[in-house]
């Protein structure tokens, strides 16, 4: 009965789930080398990301339990000025992994009452300035190349997280609760 | 990502010290966390194995390394939003796409939108921003990333 209705919460995933085996099984089956190449890059993806997911869930569930909520709301909530977005910007330069990685990390700080411009900052300066990733770039492109790309990028998408996260908080918009009904089991339980 | 497995062991055993009770919470949180994610993310992998086969390398650079660069700039552009991949692969593609000719407003299209903008990462963002800013930011992100690409060409002076 559960496993019914989690599948009816993830339509996405099941119908795509269920034609990508169909073809994985298929392609298996006859030898097609197209189907079979695509089924290596699936394996070797989820390998990579086993790897580094544990560990950023498990800094997440730190995160929540040790971090006071009015500590990021100090720093990175409605009010703390355009140093909130130097923070933002400077924290998500120490993340490592895709958007997969960071949007849970933004979400868990805007959970903790992170303004919702920063937390948009964050998650785009991510995909610009991850330190590992800059490094790679710089040496396969040129500081120039960089440099410049820093420059023009970064304060736009501070401009623009700031009119986005404004607009929408305007209009009271919330983001999804990712785990509401074990939130609200905590919340008696404290 | 060495680093992040030493600073992961590091601060889950500091916690462990400080209070057992509340790592084990803390574990809790994770597992239930990542058990939300994972259609999506699921999702999101076989959406990748099939983009990155159907896209492979040497037909990126027969695209980006063009004649007329407004069109190589808007299939880069194209490209890294529909793609993804990790920068260690990535940023080495460049380096190949510049040996063969790419202008440098070209592979910063690429690897902008590339990181910045994602279709097959968009199933996940919906589950954790909604529907309507995930789409909102990916649409800015993009804007954001045609105007460094134009930038950088100017920078370079490839748009004389």
């Amino acid at each position: 009965m559960k496993v019914v209705k989690i599948l009816k919460q993830h339509p996405w995933t099941v119908g795509v789930g269920a034609l990508f085996s169909i073809f994985m099984l298929g392609s298996l089956h006859t030898g097609f080398a197209p189907g079979e190449a695509i089924g290596r890059n699936f394996l070797s993806f989820l390998g990579q990301m086993l790897r580094v997911l544990p560990c950023v869930f498990i800094l997440v569930g730190l995160f929540d339990v040790w971090i006071k909520t009015e500590t990021v709301e100090k720093h990175l909530g409605h009010g703390s000025g355009l140093l909130s977005y130097v923070w933002a910007v400077l924290l998500a330069g120490t993340t490592v992994g895709g958007l997969q990685v960071v949007l849970p990390v933004a979400h868990a700080l805007y959970v903790k009452r992170a303004n919702l411009s920063v937390v948009l900052a964050f998650l785009s300066a991510a995909g610009i300035c991850r330190v590992p990733m800059t490094l790679f770039e710089a040496s396969f492109l040129g500081w120039r190349f960089t440099c410049i790309r820093f420059a023009v990028s970064l304060p736009l998408v501070v401009l623009f997280s700031a009119v986005i996260g404004w607009w929408f908080d305007q209009r009271r918009y919330r983001l999804p609760d990712v785990d509401e009904t074990t939130d609200k089991a905590e919340a008696q339980h404290r | 990502m060495l680093i992040l497995y030493i600073i992961t062991v590091l601060l889950l055993g500091l916690s462990l010290l400080a209070s057992p009770r509340k790592t084990g919470r803390a574990l809790q949180i994770a597992l239930r966390r990542f058990l939300r994610i994972a259609p999506a993310f699921l999702c999101m992998l076989m959406m990748v194995a099939v983009a990155l086969y159907l896209v492979p390398d040497h037909v990126l650079v027969q695209v980006l390394a063009r004649e007329n660069k407004w069109i190589a700039m808007g299939s880069a552009l194209g490209f890294g939003s529909v793609s993804i991949m990790p920068g260690f692969i990535a940023f080495p593609l460049c380096g190949i796409l510049l040996d063969r000719g790419a202008l440098y407003m070209v592979l910063s299209a690429f690897s902008t939108t590339l990181m910045m903008v994602g279709v097959a990462t968009f199933p996940m963002e919906r589950t954790y921003l909604g529907t309507r800013l995930a789409l909102c930011r990916n649409v800015v992100s993009f804007i954001i990333a045609t105007v460094v690409a134009i930038a950088t060409g100017l920078f370079f002076g490839e748009l004389q």
